[in-house]
């Protein structure tokens, strides 16, 4: 296991070095990077494999000169599910960026892009890894500097730009909010060490928990991309590469998921007062609910799909929080379900938003636009693209027998557990919520039924589309490897959850794997089989066998036939594209009945003939959908720093003596404080 | 004991696709009637599945497979739905396969593929068919989510056969009946909405104002066309049995006695068949509501479904 480690390390930081070495020869940089991050990948899924399956944790750490600093490695189950799904999404996203990156050659440096990727995915892994609380911001600050740098890979274009800094400004505030929650274990503790952390001296009194609760949320929350802290995704995830997107949210938000789990259910262990986990299960409900709604409202396919991590990570906020509440009144069983669902959404999500990512940016590839209203007609020219991103969008919209389906149907069940919990406020509350992650699938439903549908089916809408053709070869493998484990982790859930189990017994106190699992591993059954059971592979088998039967009736009644081929029917005149229903027009009825969330405001624009006012000469129609997180929330917080820092100016006179005194001044005032 | 559940699954799926478009028939039948006509005879589609079988379909050249395969994922989903629901044995063999969110799920796999199938053909009829199907399913999920839940609390079960095995013994009855009664409303609102019934869709309707399901259709013909209507009669058909059941499953057979198993088939379909008219004279009563009062009328089936839940709570203590 150690050379396991080690072989993912020196693979990743191969990958960092190798290609500044080959500069001029983007071709062979392109081999070099993003070939080792393959086998760091490849290293990288054994190593999770076998951290998951020891019995004890792997430990290593290098001591440093820093006080308080050590580089402590700690790989217990729940690191190693992280460092696997980590290296599985990595993995597919470098065999995939083989394909895509020539479309950089000649534009970007290879070089930096390629080392960038892999110290990207270096300082993930190390994040999920690190024992030692300064360790960890240090790798968690590299993660996050290493994926702007990857964000403004396209910085000549204005919008990037701006999407970078808006993306460096709050993942900082956020790393703000993470030093604090550490720093108030540290207060309690004097060490930096996790382990001292987990087990300290004295408890942190309750007023302190409460403090790192809610410090934790906002710092970890800022970077998984939770309503509010949510603004930063839709910029930041369209503007990077699309295999750097596919990572960005497919995983890095995950490590926030982590930290959290880390935190709460590790650090903070044992009891939470009942509102932490009811905290957490609004915030889920929320995130997921707006999260897609946004996205319904978007045409540019990258922006819809990183509203969609709002979604999925309020998803896996839901099962998290629904197994913090159990917590709370004692009831173990159901709050390591809630914790099994939780992290079975986590990286179901990882698989099928990396994938959908990665179909979009073959689509950004063939077309040149993320524009969707210019797509349309592509399942014909880019056939395998389509049917992956079919996958995914199935995946993601939760309908069986695919993954997203067990784990969404997993939190169902445990939010529907509540009738155990005492308390009449939750015993409301959790349905209800269960009630809006029912409406936020069907949406989801909605949204990807528009994506796909406008995509790739009917014709072309634009020029780009009619003359795209299918992406190469290393593309299609990226993708076709999302789109396998997809179906696995749908239809083998008894694999899966075992292992989920193995991370989810220390952290909740108990076992479930032989009680979730019925059947001889054919059906999911929490916490008794009387309660619920769903058994994917038989559903899987059903469909299967059903559509056969239905090809049979059909065979018996009248015969396979051939069709016959004609136009469609455009009501007497040649059917164009411009006949065909818009992404804008599809969600209309959507937008309107939920127009209080939305606040649309539109602008309609007409120019009429003279001779009646029947007939538009010209017609402008645009619409706009209030941003309201925005407007109300950081747009004043913005204006007063800008305000102040106006006022600050008269300090700033450019006098070299002038700052020296201020330094001055400032050193004699912390000597006199310390005194 | 193996031998007894195939055979049982083999049964459900015959009983399933035999009586669908018989009710199909029979609501069309009391419509004429309650219009003062004579009408087509309730066996009616029968005869048309077996015509549109036979006829050669055309398919649009601009459609892409999705088109062509989407009758048979349709019809698959559909039926599997159908597997999971206890039709005249309180216990179906596939109870194991999935509970009542398995089922909902199924049904929308069927939904996602018909409304991509809406928007493959290029007209704009078929992209309104499917973006009103869209904002509909959307709207009728939560009330039908939590309406079941409300009564699975009742039985301890989200599993079907539990809850109409328990509801049939009366084991788990609460004395006061109305969050059953609340749950039933909401359930009955969900059923018109999720089928494509009056007040939500018109089903005998082909003006582009009021289509929703019939313009996600409207490019099928011959086998396909056949294959897409069979499974919105198993649809309809899927409802009222889980509503009947549910709600009223007695008489329903609680074991595998030959004679159990009669009865429970004749209770059936007299059940059904009941529902069924009352559908039909609701239909003739009431005029299809505009798109945007939708949501009103599945507002009002969501905070019955609530009230239910609250009603449950505190009638328990």
């Amino acid at each position: 296991m150690t050379l396991l480690l080690a072989a993912v390390l020196a693979c990743y930081t191969a990958g960092t070095l190798l290609p500044h070495f080959l500069r001029g020869r983007p071709t062979l940089q392109n081999y070099v990077a993003h070939g080792l991050a393959c086998a760091a990948g490849l290293f990288g899924i054994a190593l999770g494999a076998a951290g998951l399956a020891a019995p004890e944790p792997l430990t290593a750490s290098i001591t440093s000169t820093i006080p308080y600093l050590s580089f402590a490695i700690r790989l217990d189950p729940l690191a190693a599910f992280f460092v696997l799904t980590i290296s599985l999404v990595g993995l597919a996203a470098s065999i995939y960026a083989l394909g895509y990156v020539t479309e950089f050659y000649g534009r970007v440096s290879l070089g930096a892009l390629g080392s960038l990727f892999n110290g990207f995915l270096l300082s993930m892994t190390l994040v999920v890894m690190a024992d030692n609380g300064f360790f960890f911001l240090i790798v968690w600050e590299l993660m996050s500097l290493l994926s702007y740098f990857l964000v403004v890979t396209e910085h000549e274009k204005a919008e990037v730009r701006y999407a970078g800094f808006f993306y460096l400004i709050m993942t900082h505030v956020g790393t703000a909010f993470i030093i604090l929650t550490f720093l108030i274990f540290f207060q309690n503790t004097g060490s930096f060490s996790f382990d001292v952390f987990r087990h300290p001296d004295t408890p942190l009194p309750q007023g302190l928990r409460t403090f790192a609760f809610i410090a934790a949320l906002i710092g970890f929350g800022t970077k998984a991309g939770i309503v509010p802290l949510h603004v930063w995704l839709p910029y930041a995830h369209p503007a990077a590469p699309s295999h750097i997107s596919a990572l960005m949210s497919g995983v890095m938000i995950k490590t926030a998921i982590y930290a959290l789990v880390r935190v709460y259910f590790d650090f903070l262990g044992g009891q939470f007062p009942w509102w932490w986990g009811f905290i957490i299960l609004v915030v889920g409900a929320v995130s997921a609910l707006l999260g897609v709604m946004y996205a319904l409202m978007e045409h540019d396919l990258k922006s819809l799909l990183a509203f969609h991590s709002v979604e999925n990570i309020g998803i896996i906020l839901m099962g998290l929080g629904a197994g913090m509440i159990f917590q709370t009144y004692g009831l173990k069983e159901f709050a390591a379900l809630g914790l099994l669902a939780g992290l079975y959404h986590t990286i179901n999500h990882a698989v099928f938003k990396a994938l959908l990512f990665l179909g979009a940016g073959s689509l950004l590839y063939a077309t040149h636009t993320r524009n969707m209203e210019e797509y349309g007609g592509l399942l014909k020219r880019m056939p395998w693209t389509g049917f992956f991103f079919l996958v995914g969008a199935v995946s993601i919209s939760a309908l069986p027998p695919t993954n997203g389906f067990v784990s969404e149907w997993l939190v169902f069940q445990s939010l529907f557990l509540s009738f155990h919990i005492p308390s009449i406020f939750l015993k409301l509350m959790l349905p209800l919520a269960a009630a809006m992650l029912a409406l936020t699938s069907v949406l989801a439903l909605a949204c990807f039924a528009k994506a796909f549908g406008i995509s790739f089916l009917a014709l072309p809408r634009s020029s780009h589309a009619r003359h795209a053709g299918e992406v190469p070869g290393s593309m299609r493998v990226g993708m076709a490897l999302l789109a396998v484990a997809c179906v696995v982790l749908g239809v083998a859930p008894m694999v899966v959850v075992p292992l989920l189990d193995r991370i989810i017994a220390p952290l909740a106190g108990v076992s479930i794997a032989d009680k979730v699992i019925a059947l001889d591993g054919w059906a999911l059954a929490p916490v008794n089989v009387e309660f619920s059971s769903l058994s994917s592979p038989a559903l899987a088998l059903l469909l299967a066998t059903l559509s056969l039967l239905g090809l049979g009736l059909v065979a018996a009644f009248g015969g396979l036939a051939k069709a016959r081929h004609s136009k469609t029917w455009g009501c007497g005149i040649n059917l164009s594209p411009r006949m065909e229903y818009t992404a804008t027009g599809f969600v209309q009825p959507i937008k309107r009945v939920f127009s209080t969330i939305y606040q649309p405001t539109v602008k309609l624009e007409q120019e009429f003939l003279e001779e009646s006012k029947y007939f538009a000469k010209r017609q402008q129609f645009e619409f706009h959908i209030e941003p309201v997180f925005q407007k109300y929330l950081y747009d004043p917080v913005v204006d007063f720093f800008l305000a102040m820092a106006g006022r600050l100016r008269v300090i700033q006179a450019g006098s070299l003596h002038l700052y020296l005194t201020y330094i001055f001044v400032t050193l004699v005032v912390l000597l006199l404080i310390a005194m | 004991m193996m031998l007894h559940a195939v055979l049982l699954i083999v049964a459900q799926t015959i009983v399933l696709l035999a009586v669908s478009p018989f009710i199909v028939g029979l609501i069309r039948k009391v419509k004429a009637r309650l219009q003062c006509r004579r009408g087509a005879g309730v066996f009616q589609p029968y005869a048309d599945l077996a015509k549109l079988f036979r006829k050669q379909p055309v398919v649009s050249s601009t459609t892409s497979w999705i088109f062509t395969a989407t009758p048979y994922i349709l019809f698959a989903s559909t039926l599997a739905a159908g597997l999971l629901v206890p039709v005249f044995v309180s216990q179906t063999p596939l109870n194991f396969a999935g509970n009542i969110i398995a089922l909902v799920y199924l049904l929308a796999l069927g939904t996602f593929f018909l409304i991509l199938a809406g928007l493959d053909a290029g007209s704009a009829f078929g992209g309104m068919g499917s973006s009103r199907e869209a904002i509909v399913a959307s709207l009728t999920e939560p009330a039908m989510i939590l309406s079941i839940f409300a009564i699975a609390l009742t039985a301890g079960s989200t599993n079907l056969s539990t809850i109409v095995h328990k509801t049939a013994l009366l084991e788990g009855i609460v004395t006061d009946p109305s969050p059953h009664l609340m749950a039933f409303a909401a359930l009955f609102i969900v059923a018109l909405a999720e089928t494509g019934r009056v007040p939500v869709d018109n089903p005998a309707t082909h003006l582009e104002l009021t289509m929703i399901h019939e313009a996600m259709v409207l490019e099928y013909s011959g086998r396909y066309l056949a294959l897409v209507e069979w499974a919105a009669g198993l649809k309809l058909l899927v409802f009222l049995t889980l509503i009947v059941n549910i709600f009223a499953p007695w008489g329903i057979a609680t074991s595998l006695a030959p004679g159990a198993l009669g009865l429970g088939l004749a209770v059936y379909l007299v059940k059904v068949s009941g529902l069924a008219v009352v559908i039909g004279v609701i239909e003739s009563m009431f005029a299809k509501l505009r798109l945007f009062r939708v949501t009103d009328l599945l507002g009002v089936a969501f905070i019955l479904a609530l009230l239910a839940l609250v009603f449950f709570y505190v009638l328990r203590g």
